[in-house]
């Protein structure tokens, strides 16, 4: 289904006149903003006829028309009214999908019988557009591509039958049918290829070597004429309707103080609550708004580790995120809306009544400690497949999946904790790569007791740089017993700076 | 008035038998416990987690403990002994480990009490640098009083702290000691092992140990027995 005129016939039910009448009598041209003055998007008939065209800019059009008069072109309202009318168009088929910015695609397979072939359904379906005032020119075929290329440049509603020849069918159309890119049209008019079968007469690889830097099917017309042909598959993404959960509140006095505004938090987290348990689903993201009398909104973001609909854990979370919240002379509308829903069955009790008696849920609290902290305080280490120490390891959300990884060595005994940064140390040792006997650090010399070492761990090559010096692991304790983990960065005679450095990484416990 | 006084007199007796008895590893973990450790060693956090892997032992069904536990630190002990490092856990904690990084006092106090009254986790570690004014003898009550009501065991590892007022079952002190040699290489460092000074406890008399974790179980030797407890290996001693 294509919308030639989507955006001018939407300006005319707006201005609620019928085509030709009113003010869609008189010439009349959408214009966007550019960079280089306002460009004309949309033209009514009448401009038409006075000679102005889509893609001109608008000093040209009143060159040729003075008279022509103007309005805003609205391309977010169009998408939005597009995918309306792509809901409102599941009644020809199960689904359908945008071909924006004007086009529709609906799945009719196997459902032409029920409007008796597909020759009623298409009379059907232009009868319910024309009753709504909308242009449309609609196009039935096996591929979405031979559908999108009649809808555009065929005869008026045209059928192309699954078992008809599509590339003797279609080879009259231009080369534009193909939904290609504007220079890629200009190469093949340079070419001298104006036709779909002009195409089928040069051979395959030719163009294929023509064009075969181009991976992006609207740059290469062999994958465009592949989809048409139905020799390879083309996605589309279907347009489902789905609404996200919201409640609000209009206040009849403006509130300012903070109680008011909980009481009002908690009423509308019940209603959520209520909400979402009819359709058995948890929240995962809130966000509520605070519409105040003097025109400022204030939005606030919620995010929680696990599905959830209960009202006193959501309160409870937004009572720390509104205390920020400046009520100016006061709020008059309040309003709650999940923008992500997970489904959630019905069989959590109440968490917070519980929480006093038997303690709360793991989600419940790493919710409110990660709602205090900040996302980043609270995470929980996975391995990471790396020989150098401080990447073996890495910090992700604490309820995500674990990654699939190989289990640590067990000859390998690595120290309790880490430090973020390896302190540097001086250290007394034989050298050139003699046992270290006693190191200085914070300040502190120590006397090593016992060692063991060194355990090799060269520079992973594939990611550092040439100039990475190895590090030797030595395992030492002092003669008060305390345990450390200490490197030697480098060799004497590596060629890789000069001499090497110690650093302390480690705390054994 | 008096029937409290006599309920007090009642729990005073049974209090002087239970102080009579000495700790000794495999009891059950009080419900909160304090570590006093210097700053420029690991062994706080390593006899917090020995303390704790030997009570979870010491109760049933160890094997099938899933439970996560939590590790609250302070950014001044992050920035003095570092994080927890996956590789050097304990192996039947490596996959449980939830770590908080707090940057003030007062949030280390939060996190420890939201995941006391956490009833999914297994026990809750706590780091913390110094003696912060909000960790006052208030605060302190209400980790304890938290900790008993819902049965998660609290481990705060207190460095470079002065002993202060505190209301915690159990309050150690540590240092590191050496360790016993290794059976292969007299040369390399051992098993960690800890000299450890319970110096206050509700249900026991005061005393020190030398602590260790083979693994298997917590073994406790006596203190003044360090060449004998070196020259025997592995085998534990009687627990002094």
């Amino acid at each position: 289904m294509w919308l030639p005129r989507l955006a001018i016939d939407r300006w005319r039910l707006g201005e609620g006149c019928a085509r030709g009448e009113g003010p869609d009598a008189e010439p009349l041209a959408l214009i966007a903003e550019t960079a280089h003055g306002p460009r004309i998007d949309a033209v009514n008939d009448a401009g038409l006829a006075a000679g102005a065209r889509r893609g001109m800019m608008l000093a040209d059009a009143r060159t040729l028309c003075p008279w022509l008069k103007v309005a805003p072109s609205d391309p977010e309202g169009d998408l939005a009214f597009l995918g309306k009318l792509a809901v409102w168009a599941q009644r020809w088929g199960p689904w359908s999908a945008l071909d924006a910015p004007d086009g529709l695609v609906v799945d009719v397979t196997a459902v032409a019988h029920l409007f008796a072939g597909e020759a009623r359904l298409l009379a059907d379906a232009h009868g319910a557009f024309a009753h709504r005032g909308l242009t449309v020119r609609l196009a039935i075929a096996p591929t979405a591509g031979a559908a999108w290329a009649l809808s555009h440049f065929g005869p008026e509603r045209a059928i192309l039958q699954p078992g008809d020849d599509a590339a003797a069918g279609l080879e009259e159309l231009p080369v534009a049918a193909l939904r290609l890119d504007e220079e890629v049209l200009v190469v093949l008019r340079r070419l001298g290829l104006k036709r779909l079968g002009d195409l089928h007469g040069i051979g395959r690889s030719a163009l294929h070597r023509r064009f075969r830097n181009r991976k992006s099917p609207a740059a290469n017309p062999l994958i465009r004429m592949d989809q048409l042909l139905g020799r390879m598959s083309e996605p589309l993404l279907p347009v489902v309707r789905r609404q996200a959960p919201l409640v609000q509140r209009r206040l009849l006095e403006p509130i300012r103080h903070r109680e008011l505004l909980d009481q009002v938090v908690t009423d509308l987290a019940r209603d959520m609550a209520r909400q979402l348990e009819g359709t058995g689903q948890g929240a995962r993201r809130l966000e509520i708004g605070l519409w105040r009398v003097d025109g400022e909104v204030a939005v606030r973001h919620l995010e929680l580790s696990a599905a959830t609909r209960d009202p006193a854990h959501m309160c409870r979370l937004f009572s720390a995120k509104l205390d920020d919240v400046d009520a100016g002379f006061g709020i008059e509308m309040v309003r709650l809306r999940a923008s992500w829903i997970e489904p959630l069955a019905l069989e959590q009790g109440d968490i917070e009544a519980a929480a006093e008696t038997q303690g709360t849920s793991l989600a419940a609290c790493l919710d409110r400690l990660t709602v205090r902290l900040g996302e980043k305080a609270v995470r929980r280490p996975v391995l990471h497949a790396s020989h150098m120490p401080e990447r073996a390891q890495r910090w992700r959300p604490p309820l995500e999946r674990e990654p699939a990884a190989q289990e640590e060595l067990r000859f390998h005994a690595r120290p309790l904790k880490l430090l973020d940064r390896a302190e540097k140390i001086a250290v007394l040792y034989a050298t050139p790569d003699g046992y270290p006997k006693a190191f200085r650090w914070r300040g502190q010399v120590r006397e090593i007791a016992r060692v063991e070492g060194p355990e090799r761990i060269t520079p992973e090559w594939w990611r550092s740089k040439s100039t990475a010096r190895l590090r030797d692991y030595y395992r030492v304790e002092d003669t008060a017993g305390c345990r450390y983990w200490i490197y030697r960065h480098g060799l004497m005679e590596d060629g890789r700076g000069g001499l090497p450095d110690w650093f302390l990484q480690g705390l054994y416990a | 008035m008096s029937a409290t006084m006599l309920s007090d007199l009642c729990d005073v007796d049974a209090l002087a038998a239970a102080r009579s008895t000495r700790w000794r590893p495999g009891l059950a973990a009080p419900a909160h416990s304090e570590i006093f450790a210097g700053g420029s060693e690991g062994g706080g956090a390593g006899l917090a987690l020995a303390l704790a892997c030997d009570a979870l032992r010491s109760s049933l069904a160890e094997d099938k403990d899933r439970r996560a536990i939590l590790w609250v630190q302070d950014r001044a002990a992050v920035r003095l002994t570092g994080r927890p490092y996956r590789p050097g856990l304990p192996v039947e904690l490596r996959r449980r480990l939830i770590h908080v990084v707090a940057e003030k006092a007062e949030d280390a106090l939060f996190a420890l009490e939201e995941g006391l009254r956490c009833r999914e986790l297994a026990f809750v570690i706590g780091e913390m640098t110094g003696n912060p004014k909000a960790l006052d003898f208030t605060a302190s009550r209400r980790l304890s009083l938290a900790a008993e009501k819902h049965g998660v065991p609290l481990w705060l590892v207190r460095l470079d702290a002065q002993r202060d007022l505190s209301s915690a079952r159990m309050r150690w002190d540590v240092r590191a000691a050496a360790s016993p040699p290794p059976r292969w290489n007299a040369a390399a460092p051992g098993t960690p092992s800890w000299r450890a000074e319970l110096f206050r406890a509700r249900a026991h008399a005061p005393g020190e140990w030398i602590l260790r974790d083979d693994g298997r179980s917590l073994i406790a030797t006596s203190p003044h027995s360090v060449g004998v407890a070196a020259a025997t290996g592995d085998r534990p001693l009687a627990a002094g």
